[in-house]
């Protein structure tokens, strides 16, 4: 609901004739300049990250303000030494996007369409679950992973990143559902058509859009875990990247072009995501939040 | 067995203190017209419905009670233990009853983390807050690429903790860190400042940094409460001379309490359960100068191996976020209201 209503009145000033942004005035152009001086400095830690990453290798003393002369070496290091880990990473990540969603959309679906009894208990059960800690979870799930065996696996810490995500999926996806037309399934069930038909052929189409919102959020929430990573898992066997780079930071630091250029590596799901997908983001922000 | 009883009755309590919550989610729920009313021609039919409708649940609902339920009770059994590496070859954890919180909380270092804890949420949450609030009611103004630029702000809280902490380790670092350097040449400084590596000074470079991380997100849900506000007020206020400050102290910030209380209190929760950041630039150092009731915790469990111990100062925090858990019930349910 609050999604929608903020995204309708974002549009407004685009559309309305006499808004500021058909007719640009000195005025206007100067906040301009000062929302990007604000970004400039916001920013600039990302900036120093990528300059760091295109620095020759060992010079640490002189960082140059602007990689006049870039170096890739800092890339190559990362890539010989950090590739395993990166395709760790995508594999859990995705991993976590298909069983955040296998769980979360029919989980929405029943909660938004269905009067399921007990809806409100599990919605309050999802809210309760963002108070709880991670490393509190992380300390339970350490003892019982030992005993099953799941220490050091890709899938002891798919189902563990996804902790992340399905409470958050369950809440875009059901927020979603509930603009739904009800009158479109109703029509299809009377055709004959059974739950899980329905549910597979109308109601998945439909709700594409928070489908795949929550589906980039799961990636990024599982991409970026630390906590599991550096607690669930205690061989090489399986190191996501976010626990190479902690491994990197953990001694001192003598080569920081690859230690920044492993950075920058693991922040190209995050960058793709905002430019790609820029109004399932925003619709991820907005909604996620207040709900 | 006794794990899937345990959570079952963790989930029934939590249902019990949210009755007031669960009321005005059904109530919404009524409104949408129900797969339900398809079904009941018949007793043993409308039953079969319902079962079938619960199926769609059954995979969420059994997650969250392995993966949230579970852990809670598991660290509430294992703070009353003596669980350490020992446990695990000979299985057995012997009962010590308050003993757990009888050393942790009698500890030097609790007091520290404690007082840590209280910092570096209160720091954190009142930089992000004032900074997003401002940069918000900046971005109401309309001006040429408002939406792309916003956007691009988001990109730090997008980015992997770990990522912003190796940064941020770089960029403070003593000797060759950005800041120093960009001080150095504004002549403001002449030695370069330890701002990890002094006890004076690292919890406060710690809280700058999560200051940074947190502001986009207040800034988008600030901004988007201040959307909500109809223009017709400032118009009306305008006649009766409120405009600027006057403006905001009495139309913009009354109309958006509602939203304020949801994101300090979402930011306290947060934030009193950071860890990545924490262990990514100091690793609670120097000398425990950044060591918060949640890193103490980490600390406990994974490298002294003492889980009972790292599970009691765990459920401290759990009470300290339940407290403000209940805090943010009421504020969403105020929101909501109004």
């Amino acid at each position: 609901m609050t999604t929608t209503k903020i995204t309708a009145r974002r549009s407004a000033p685009a559309s309305a004739p006499r808004a500021g942004a058909n007719v640009p005035s000195r005025k206007h152009w100067g906040y301009t300049a000062l929302a990007i001086l604000f970004l400039a400095v916001m920013l600039f830690p990302v900036y120093w990250m990528v300059n760091a990453s295109l620095q020759p290798n060992g010079t640490t003393l002189e960082t140059s303000w602007i990689p006049l002369t870039p170096d890739f070496t800092g890339y190559a290091t990362a890539i010989s030494e950090q590739a395993g880990n990166l395709g760790t990473s995508l594999i859990i990540s995705l991993g976590s996007v298909v069983l955040s969603l296998a769980i979360a959309a029919p989980a929405a679906y029943a909660l938004a369409y269905f009067k399921v009894r007990g809806a409100g208990v599990v919605l309050f059960a999802i809210l309760i679950s963002q108070m709880i800690p991670g490393i509190v979870v992380a300390n339970a799930l350490y003892t019982a992973y030992n005993d099953l065996g799941l220490l050091n696996s890709i899938p002891g810490l798919i189902l563990a990143d996804s902790a992340h995500g399905i409470p958050f999926a369950i809440l875009i996806i059901r927020a979603f559902m509930n603009g739904m037309p009800a009158s479109v399934i109703e029509a299809a069930r009377v055709d004959g058509a059974g739950h899980i038909r329905a549910f597979c052929s109308i109601v998945i189409p439909l709700s594409r859009n928070s489908l795949i919102t929550a589906g980039l959020f799961t990636f990024l929430f599982a991409w970026s875990d630390f906590l599991f990573a550096l607690t669930l898992t205690t061989t090489e066997a399986v190191r996501p990247v976010t626990l190479g780079i902690f491994q990197y930071i953990g001694a001192y630091v003598s080569d920081w072009s690859s230690v920044m250029a492993t950075a920058v590596l693991a922040s190209i799901p995050a960058i793709v995501l905002l430019v790609a997908a820029q109004k399932y983001i925003a619709a991820g922000t907005t909604g996620g939040a207040v709900k | 067995m006794s794990l899937t009883t345990d959570a079952s009755r963790t989930a029934s309590r939590a249902g019990k203190s949210g009755s007031g919550k669960t009321g005005s989610g059904n109530s919404r729920a009524g409104k949408a017209p129900a797969g339900v009313t398809l079904a009941p021609r018949r007793g043993t039919r409308a039953r079969r419905e319902r079962i079938f409708q619960w199926l769609f649940l059954v995979p969420a609902v059994i997650y969250m009670a392995l993966f949230f339920g579970y852990p809670v009770v598991k660290n509430l059994v294992m703070s009353f233990q003596d669980y350490t590496t020992a446990t695990f070859f000979t299985g057995e954890a012997p009962w010590v009853g308050l003993a757990n919180y009888v050393t942790v909380l009698s500890s030097s270092l609790f007091s520290t983390s404690l007082l840590n804890t209280a910092l570096f949420t209160l720091g954190s949450i009142l930089g992000q807050f004032v900074i997003g609030l401002a940069l918000a009611v900046f971005f109401q103004r309309k001006f040429p690429l408002n939406g792309i630029l916003r956007s691009l702000l988001l990109l730090p809280w997008l980015l992997p903790l770990i990522v912003s902490s190796a940064v941020w380790r770089w960029i403070l670092d003593k000797d060759s860190g950005a800041l120093n350097r960009f001080l150095g040449e504004l002549g403001v400084i002449h030695t370069g400042v330890p701002w990890l590596t002094s006890t004076s000074l690292a919890l406060i470079a710690v809280v700058g940094v999560n200051i940074w991380i947190g502001i986009p997100f207040n800034l988008t849900i600030l901004y988007g409460g201040l959307q909500e506000i109809p223009d017709e007020l400032y118009e009306a206020g305008s006649l009766d001379g409120a405009t600027g400050w006057k403006a905001f102290r009495h139309i913009t910030w009354p109309m958006l309490r509602p939203v304020v209380s949801v994101v300090l209190v979402l930011g306290v929760v947060y934030t009193l359960k950071v860890l990545d950041i924490i262990l990514g630039l100091t690793n609670g150092g120097p000398a425990n100068s950044t060591q918060t009731i949640a890193t103490q915790s980490y600390e406990l469990s994974f490298h002294e191996f003492k889980f009972g111990e790292g599970a009691a100062l765990g459920n401290v925090l759990v009470i300290i976020s339940l407290v403000f858990a209940v805090l943010y019930l009421r504020a969403s349910r105020r929101a909501v209201d109004e």
